[in-house]
């Protein structure tokens, strides 16, 4: 199979590839990671990615790391195909997904991280979580998302009003999140809340949630 | 219209879309942003770029922030003039992506915690945390070993050519190397100094820095 995915499918930087592959109804093939086993910092996986870090897109003889890069190479390569994630027609649509891709990477992201991580991945290795660390990030969340509520009290997504790339990568760290004790951060803004409930229904995310069981019992 | 950068010149990020304007030939208007004085979180600007940050840049009445999203834009409405900075194929634009992204999540925030605890925090006449800044001294070695066995086989970043990828570098190793005292990190390493000599040599490059002094 041409299209072969390095990772693991809970994992949030897999699962938005995994997202964007059914977006675009790609057939690929799952290679599992076994980050458990420190597989990904070891030569054979370090000769593809030499940051050691998952996901890595082959294409045939073509590799690929770094997930947004992997995610714009792959709405690119199929823009005539599925849902037009990069606007790709139009400069100004696809610098402005480009734009909130940024802010995602940039704002969101580091804040969102670091709850998730504490609150899933921490007492998966037997460590206890650190709520000072928790507190700090929700209060930098909630400054975040008082902006997405502005900006989505204008426009249907986050770039305009089309679903692109730019929402797609919020998915993930939000669908873990909201298992959190604090989803009431996106419950109570209710354009945040209109917008996370139309993103995280479309079928494409759906198919990859089921694989995401972080946190269930 | 000419495009209007939002921005100190003397800030990074500012930079980083300066160097590519002038990387592509295209004429601009800087408004300074006093950031000393806090303009940058005033309702006015709020109203530019919500989060309170420079750059912004209005070309015409498109408004655009985040620095990595207005290098791309500024790279894709004038692929035609300069040199080619976005790479011409699928795959090479793809690896293009891949290198910014690594500058944006790999390198940037190391470099900029490090320049904050030995540079800015001192400088303000707060203590920086040593050990901190040395953690990141330490992960940067390992970060700068992947640049050289990178910079091993290809002339820059993304390939052949100078792109994005490499710009987008341009200002945080500076401040590593002229300001933060971490030369050392590039002169150690062969390839990582020969391409460091090229883009810092570049005309491009020069004139930011010209414009910043």
């Amino acid at each position: 199979m041409a299209l072969k995915l390095h990772g693991f499918p809970m994992s949030t930087c897999t699962t938005c590839i995994l997202t964007c592959l059914h977006e675009k109804g790609l057939d690929f093939e799952l290679v599992p990671v076994n980050l458990f086993a420190g597989e990904h910092k070891q030569p054979p996986f370090l000769s593809k990615n030499p940051f050691g870090q998952i996901p890595v897109l082959e294409d045939g003889e073509f590799t690929l790391f770094e997930s947004r890069a992997i995610t714009a190479y792959l709405a690119e390569k199929y823009k005539e195909t599925g849902c037009d994630l990069l606007r790709h027609n139009d400069l100004k649509e696809a610098a402005l997904v480009k734009v909130w891709l940024e802010v995602e990477s940039q704002h969101y992201y580091p804040a969102i991280y670091q709850i998730v991580h504490q609150f899933f991945a921490l007492p998966l290795q037997g460590k206890t979580a650190d709520q000072a660390i928790i507190d700090v990030n929700l209060e930098k969340l909630g400054k975040v998302l008082d902006v997405y509520e502005a900006r989505l009290g204008t426009t249907k997504c986050l770039a305009g009003d089309f679903y692109s790339l730019a929402d797609l990568h919020h998915l993930s760290y939000t669908y873990y999140f909201m298992k959190t004790p604090w989803a009431s951060l996106i419950n109570s803004r209710p354009n945040v809340k209109t917008w996370w409930e139309d993103i995280s229904s479309r079928p494409a995310f759906k198919k990859v949630a089921e694989g995401m069981t972080f946190g269930d019992n | 219209m000419v495009m209007k950068v939002y921005g100190p010149v003397r800030a990074a990020c500012p930079q980083r879309v300066l160097a590519c304007l002038v990387e592509k030939g295209v004429e601009f208007e800087v408004v300074h942003v006093d950031l000393d004085s806090g303009e940058q979180k005033r309702p006015d600007f709020l109203l530019r770029q919500p989060f309170g940050q420079v750059p912004v840049v209005e070309d015409g009445d498109f408004r655009l922030f985040e620095s990595r999203a207005i290098i791309r834009y500024i790279a894709a409405k004038y692929a035609e003039q300069g040199p080619d900075l976005l790479g011409k194929s699928l795959e090479e634009k793809a690896v293009v992506d891949q290198w910014l992204e690594v500058e944006a999540h790999n390198f940037n925030e190391l470099v900029y915690t490090l320049v904050l605890q030995l540079l800015i925090l001192p400088r303000m006449g707060e203590r920086g945390d040593l050990a901190l800044a040395h953690t990141c001294e330490q992960k940067l070695e390992k970060v700068f070993d992947v640049y050289e066995q990178r910079l091993s086989k290809s002339r820059y970043l993304a390939g052949d050519s100078f792109t994005l990828a490499d710009l987008s570098h341009l200002l945080a190793i500076r401040n590593l190397v002229k300001e933060a005292g971490m030369a050392h990190l590039v002169t150690e390493r062969k390839s990582v100094s020969a391409w460091w000599e090229d883009i810092s040599n570049r005309a491009a490059w020069k004139k930011v820095m010209e414009l910043a002094s």
